[in-house]
């Protein structure tokens, strides 16, 4: 029953200190306001007046958008040719003036949250942002609960002799017989 | 002896269940579908400058019905395969209310240009510059057809090659609404 129960207390622990699903990549960077959903995206972008754009900052849109070409990359990392015209898009609607939350929710309306590489953090995709930390915490207390219980329990009841009288007696006699 | 039993009673449960039926879910929905937010939608207002010169805009095309179709001569064999069927439609509907516009996608005008005539298309057909009406539509990849009813809301989207009676039956369907 011990090597059992430590088996599952090891495997608990391990098997919710597994990454979380590709999608929700902690590494996104976090910006002001991660994962709204868009109620007044843009249909085109403002005309007139160019905003002075820093490659810095359409990279840090582009990485938050799920190249839709690719497995599992951004459309920052990916070389493909509709990851660049897409990082050209985010350029131009930086350059007519939107804020990066506006050049996202463009993305998100046209593509759904599909588009983005880390859920949204609402309804049904909060279990992907909560569960491995839920799972964190119960596997340490089941760590503590199992450890505690295993060290308060002595290894061998004193006084107890475990071996059957019996076999006791038997081996002697089977020994002094190997000896004479 | 009991303790260790009595949690392994409850933790398996406990364990399995939540699993069970997360993959429940998972195995039941298809992580290629990819539900369009556009249905429902206004169009997006597009202008496109055809292989032949002349000029495309959605606006031009308010109160017809319109099949917009996203496609690329690399786009072997699904584009191939839906070609003829849109040209069959075409023929059929363009005298009814019905425009079709070709978008090509991600392509080079030479193998373009060879596929539209080894087709023979009829209907005007438009490179995309720089994929801008591409991710307006929220193309994922080619072919894509987008069915825009008379007053220009996007009704219906589908990935993947259109066939006869998808296309008959999205014209119909639009076509019998009022303007």
């Amino acid at each position: 029953m011990r090597p059992a129960g430590l088996l599952l207390a090891v495997a608990l622990a391990l098997g919710l200190l597994a990454p979380p699903p590709a999608g929700a990549q902690p590494a996104a960077p976090a910006s002001p306001a991660p994962g709204v959903a868009p109620t007044t995206a843009p249909g085109a972008p403002p005309a007139g007046a160019k905003v002075p754009v820093s490659e810095e900052t359409v990279h840090e849109v582009a990485a938050q958008l799920r190249c839709v070409v690719c497995q599992s990359l951004s459309v920052a990392d990916s070389p493909s040719e509709i990851a660049h015209q897409m990082k050209d898009i985010i350029r131009e609607r930086l350059a007519a003036g939107e804020s990066p939350e506006q050049v996202r929710a463009y993305f998100v309306e046209k593509y759904g949250t599909w588009i983005l590489l880390a859920p949204p953090r609402e309804g049904f995709n909060l279990l992907v942002w909560v569960v491995p930390f839920v799972g964190l915490g119960l596997g340490l207390v089941l760590i503590f609960v199992v450890l505690r219980r295993w060290s308060r329990r002595p290894t061998a009841p004193p006084g107890v002799d475990r071996i059957d009288p019996a076999m006791r007696a038997r081996i002697r006699r089977e020994m002094a017989e190997d000896e004479g | 002896m009991t303790g260790p039993s009595r949690l392994l009673r409850w933790l398996i449960p406990l364990t399995v269940v939540p699993v069970l039926a997360l993959l429940a879910y998972g195995f039941r929905t298809d992580p290629r579908e990819i539900p369009s937010p556009l249905v429902g939608k206004p169009a997006s207002p597009f202008t496109l400058t055809a292989f032949d010169g002349t000029s495309l805009s959605l606006e031009a095309l308010r109160g017809r019905v319109v099949v917009l179709n996203f496609w690329a001569s690399w786009c072997y064999p699904a584009c191939y395969e839906e070609a003829p069927s849109l040209e069959r439609a075409w023929k059929a509907y363009k005298d009814r209310g019905v425009m079709m516009v070709g978008v090509n996608y991600q392509d080079k005008e030479e193998p373009a240009r060879r596929f539209l005539s080894q087709f023979g298309h009829s209907f005007p057909n438009a490179p995309d510059q720089g994929s801008r009406v591409s991710v307006d539509y929220g193309v994922y990849g080619v072919p894509e057809t987008y069915f825009i009813d008379r007053k220009g809301r996007v009704r219906f989207k589908q990935v993947g090659p259109v066939s006869d009676e998808l296309l008959r039956e999205q014209i119909e369907r639009l076509l019998a609404e009022a303007a």
